[in-house]
């Protein structure tokens, strides 16, 4: 029932883009593409890991994209992203080791700190990066194939929605295998998780390392769609953007960062339009109302619609 | 600074993210309020508006903060405080730029009061050397509220243990007012007083968390005596790094602090907490 | 013998949780521990499975040295135990919080591709509930339950482990008076059942008096009495320093 409703969603995301204006098909990539790094974030949460420096594996995966243009010569798309994928993998590994560690807010701040070091590098480090200018990212061959010039937003549009959609159903097993249990059940009680002969740690490296690929893809997608980076992805008020997407949307399900950032992203373009000074303002605001009155995000909505029996969790009768 | 990040969170257990913002509003008010009604006739009137921009600051903003908010989400997982501390702090963010505008704001009066000392034949600026007397004098006046007061000592055991406190009679909810309060203060004065050597731009508050932050978790959270020594090997690292490689001054920060929680994760004076079962 | 402490000591401070404490379980018993507040009950079984490192001596488990190990290698021997304060998933379901550790147990906890929840897992799972008086609340989340209820699906949760040694830390603290036996009446048989060698911390005097096989009479760290429920109980020490009767 879950998968059918799923489905048909996509359906309607692949059917209606080319009746729509460009502006909006552009808006939908780049909302699919944040969903993805949001999507990192709401796993984390399910863990009761708080990161404020997820904009680190996004700027990883962005800046792979980058410079696998700029210094390998690298022109097909599709090779990029594989690019990554592995850099985002290393990267998370990486810093796991040390991360794994910490919770709360020791673990929200590293991250944090991790991604501003990135930041400062990508910002000072003129030669590689490019500096305050960033990099360019001309279109990209999609394996091997120059794609339409008529067609463009279109085609990575389609690209983009294609993988995300693949990778939300990646993280569906996740969240539904044992590790994803694990996860949950160290938010709940770490001391029954290791009594019960579980790692706790190791069940937290794992789902970091997924969580940074998963941003790291939605970098290089990002920085598709929109041609260019700059540092400033790698900022914090990026990772703050992510979570606050990630509040927005809600924990119950693999498909609320979708709704989230799409949401999102439409409102920011209006809101920033009329107000651009009290924008932030504006979404602590909302953060504050989310907190108090709508815990679950906007998904817990959906709560509704279940009291109505319109959908079942499969297993439980 | 990171003295009054570590105080309110050895008492409330909440780490305060907006608290950069209060230093953010500190240096803001405190610079506006020179700009606006300092005159070189009389020098020591800036430094006393410094302080009472901090004063101000500290007692408006803090028990609002504390009791509109924090004191809601008392008890709750640590990531809903978490996020209720950063939506303020975006909140905060967008106030100070209503309230005084995008464009750099300087007012360096203050620091040239002050002149140069020659030591040894080097000039050197001599604000920065009241900088330091101030910080120690707070230090120092902190440490004394702490351990000689009536306040101090229900603070502490406030800190210990709230449940025992509240039932000896302690008004615990007050004490956390008065605690946050006094640590809004601490961060707004660290603000003020250090204006005068920079010019004011957004989103110094969340530069200036990141930092502290950094220097809380090399001390260890909670401790004061930790923050210290937290910030004075940063400054240190800080220093080296602007010497020798001035690409490298942020890294250097997280370099110390990296190594310091490699290998020991709670902070060189942290505790850690056992769970009991 | 499946177990066995040599010397073991530990301090907190000047209190002292276990002074050179000998002991030995024998397979398929079940022992009751009883003891004042603070005498190192719950200590005891925090040495033995790793939460608490001993100041000295050691633990062998079928003639294994074990001291030292984590609680998790611990658990992987063939250790579960259950906790004074149930140490649930509060927000998964008593089911999910079951297969779950079925999953663990054998050996899943990494898997991330295969869901969690299959049938043979949940087949087992139910029948665990089955055996624990729990079929009722299985779909309830773990944090909606009854005291009684989460003390079983504490203990369920070590015992689906299928382990050699079950530790329990008062399986009936918490519970009203009239759900204690109930509590016991559910849990004895069923361990009594499969075998499995039983060590239980228990501060109401009747439980252990009525379940119990062997009691251990603990004070300051020490074992002041031992032996069967009815002469440990009558023995003017353990009056004393239990019930505070001269």
């Amino acid at each position: 029932m879950a998968l059918v409703l799923a489905l048909a969603g996509l359906a309607v995301f692949l059917v209606v883009p080319p009746f729509l204006p460009e502006w909006i098909t552009f808006l939908l990539t780049l909302a699919w593409a944040k969903a993805l790094a949001v999507l990192g974030i709401v796993l984390l949460l399910r863990g009761g890991l708080l990161t404020f420096g997820h904009a680190l594996y996004y700027a990883v995966g962005a800046y792979t994209a980058g410079f696998a243009v700029k210094f390998l010569g690298v022109h097909d798309g599709l090779v990029a992203l594989v690019l990554a994928v592995a850099t985002g993998a290393g990267a998370s590994a990486l810093l796991g080791l040390l991360l794994a560690r910490y919770r709360g807010v020791h673990f929200g701040l590293l991250n944090l700190a991790f991604s501003m070091v990135l930041y400062a590098i990508l910002l000072k480090f003129y030669a590689v990066t490019g500096g305050t200018d960033g990099l360019r990212l001309p279109t990209p061959l999609l394996a091997g194939v120059k794609p339409d010039a008529q067609h463009l937003r279109l085609t990575i549009y389609y690209v983009t929605v294609v993988l995300a959609a693949l990778l939300l159903y990646v993280a569906h097993r996740f969240t539904t295998s044992p590790l994803g249990y694990t996860l949950r059940a160290v938010r709940d009680n770490e001391v029954r998780v290791e009594y019960m002969g579980a790692s706790v740690s190791q069940a937290i490296y794992c789902s970091y390392i997924v969580a940074g690929v998963m941003a790291s893809v939605g970098g290089v997608l990002a920085g598709f769609s929109v041609g260019h980076i700059v540092p400033e992805v790698s900022f914090w008020t990026q990772s703050g953007e992510f979570v606050f997407v990630a509040l927005l949307g809600g924990t119950g399900s693999v498909l609320a960062p979708v709704a989230g950032s799409i949401v999102f992203e439409f409102v920011r373009n209006y809101a920033f339009k009329y107000s651009p000074y009290t924008w932030q303002m504006t979404l602590g605001i909302v953060l504050l109302i989310i907190i108090f009155f709508l815990p679950g995000g906007l998904w817990s909505l959906t709560g509704i619609a279940r009291r109505w029996g319109l959908t079942t969790r499969r297993w439980s009768r | 600074m990171s003295a009054g990040l570590t105080f309110t969170y050895g008492v409330v257990r909440i780490l305060n993210l907006a608290h950069g913002n209060l230093y953010a509003l500190g240096a803001y008010m405190g610079a506006w309020l020179v700009l606006g009604w300092g005159s070189s006739a009389w020098p020591a009137l800036s430094y006393l508006l410094l302080l009472l921009a901090a004063v101000f600051i500290g007692v408006t903003a803090g028990p609002v903060i504390e009791r509109l908010f924090l004191r809601r989400v008392y008890g709750k997982e640590e990531e809903i405080q978490i996020l209720l501390t950063f939506s303020i702090l975006l909140i905060l963010e967008d106030v100070i730029k209503l309230a005084w505008g995008v464009s750099p704001l300087f007012a360096d009066k203050p620091y040239t009061y002050m002149g140069v000392v020659r030591l040894g034949g080097v000039d050197y600026a001599g604000y920065p050397f009241l900088l330091t007397g101030i910080a120690t004098v707070t230090g120092l006046l902190l440490w004394l509220v702490v351990t000689r007061t009536r306040f101090g000592k229900v603070l502490i055991s406030v800190i210990t243990d709230r449940e025992v406190s509240s039932a000896l009679g302690v008004n615990v909810p007050r004490i956390y007012t008065l605690a946050f309060t006094l640590g809004a203060v601490l961060a707004a004065l660290g603000g003020a007083f250090t204006a005068p050597m920079f010019s004011l731009v957004p989103g110094i508050g969340a530069e200036v968390i990141v930092v502290s932050f950094a220097v809380v978790a090399i001390g260890g959270l909670g401790s004061i005596g930790g923050a210290a020594l937290g910030a004075l090997l940063v400054g240190l690292a800080r220093a080296t790094a602007v010497h020798l490689f001035p690409e490298l001054d942020l890294f250097a920060i997280y370099l110390i602090m990296a190594l310091v929680l490699l290998f020991r994760p709670q902070g060189l004076f942290g505790q850690v907490e056992a769970r009991r079962i | 013998m499946v177990l066995e402490t040599i010397g073991l000591t530990k301090f907190f401070g000047m209190v002292r949780a276990a002074e050179d404490l000998s002991l030995t379980f024998q397979e398929g018993e079940l022992v009751g521990i009883v003891g004042p507040n603070g005498s190192g009950k719950t200590t005891l079984l925090n040495v033995i499975t790793g939460y608490v490192k001993p100041d000295r001596g050691r633990i062998r488990y079928q003639g294994k040295d074990i001291t030292g190990l984590s609680p998790r290698a611990v658990a992987d021997l063939g250790i579960a135990r259950s906790f004074q304060m149930p140490q649930l998933y509060l927000s998964l379901t008593v089911l999910e919080n079951l297969v779950l550790a079925l999953a663990i147990r054998a050996g899943r906890a990494r898997g991330f591709w295969a869901p969690l929840v299959r049938a043979d897992r949940l087949d087992e799972a139910r029948r665990v509930l089955e055996q624990f008086d729990l079929e009722e609340h299985a779909t309830h989340e773990a944090g909606q339950l009854p005291e009684g209820a989460r003390k079983l699906l504490d203990v369920a949760l070590s015992f689906a482990r299928r382990p050699r040694i079950l530790l329990m830390d008062e399986p009936t603290s918490g519970v009203s008076a009239r759900d204690k036996s109930k509590v016991m009446d559910t849990l004895v048989p069923v361990l009594k059942g499969t075998g499995v060698t039983t060590i239980f911390v228990e501060h109401d005097m009747e439980v252990v008096q009525r379940y119990a096989e062997r009691v251990l009479a603990f004070d300051e760290g020490k074992v002041v009495a031992a032996g069967s429920p009815d002469a440990v109980l009558a023995d003017p020490a353990v009056r004393r320093a239990l019930l505070g009767q001269p």
